[in-house]
């Protein structure tokens, strides 16, 4: 059976969008997939030594709010100085309450599983970001070379 | 319960740290040998028989049992 592969693009730096790029690759890992990640403009904060992601109720009416908080406090609210912080707080409680892994461990379980991690070379510059602030075992590199292994994916997402 | 060879409890875990753990433990153990896994993920019923066709391990077993959910894989 020949190896399949499977290419991310994570371009999201936010506490919910953070977990597909990490729980697909993981998986993929685990099933036999060759898969590379390539993270580019707010992606690159999912590659931080320290993570410092949120979760926003702003301009996302899909999520969930506890004890109707969006009635209460509609839009404007959501906009309230700490309502963000609280959020993200109750969040990772939700979730390890239900046993979601946090990011730290999916990104942990990505990279003892050998998914390529890939820095964009550009938004790093862009940042003004410092290879320093990131994991070890991150790779820089560019479009092209993002191509050179999507072009011969079996699956391609862009996250 | 047939036997087996080694036990995974992943009571508590969602996905896809099941799947992962047992990867995981499945790769500490010699071919042939049977790994049973017992989750309370009602996803993992579906995930642990797409794991098993796509890497070739074998499911000997899916139950349910008591609200947990068992499974047999053998190593191939």
């Amino acid at each position: 059976m020949e190896e399949k592969k499977l290419a991310i693009i994570a371009t999201k730096g936010s506490l919910d969008w953070a977990y597909p790029p990490f729980i697909l690759a993981s998986t993929a890992a685990a099933l036999g997939y060759n898969t590379q990640i390539f993270f580019t403009f707010y992606g690159l904060q999912l590659l931080k030594k320290k993570l410092s992601l949120e979760v926003t109720p702003l301009g996302n009416p899909g999520m969930p709010m506890p004890l109707g908080m969006d009635k209460w406090f509609p839009v404007l609210g959501m906009a309230l100085p700490g309502m963000q912080r609280m959020m993200t707080a109750m969040m990772k409680q939700t979730m390890k309450k239900k046993g979601v892994a946090s990011i730290e461990e999916l990104r942990e379980l990505c990279i003892e599983a050998d998914v390529k991690l890939i820095a964009c070379q550009m938004t790093v510059d862009l940042f003004d970001m410092e290879a320093s602030e990131f994991i070890d075992g991150v790779e820089y590199a560019g479009a092209a070379a993002f191509f050179e292994f999507a072009g011969e994916s079996d699956i391609c997402l862009y996250i | 319960m047939a036997d087996f060879d080694q036990e995974l409890d992943a009571s508590g875990l969602n996905c896809p740290l099941p799947i992962l753990r047992a990867k995981k433990t499945l790769a500490s153990m010699e071919s042939g040998q049977v790994l049973h896994i017992i989750a309370t993920d009602p996803g993992s019923v579906k995930d642990f028989d797409a794991f098993a066709k796509q890497t070739g391990n074998e499911l000997l077993e899916s139950r349910e049992e008591g609200g947990k959910f068992h499974f047999l894989i053998k190593k191939a």
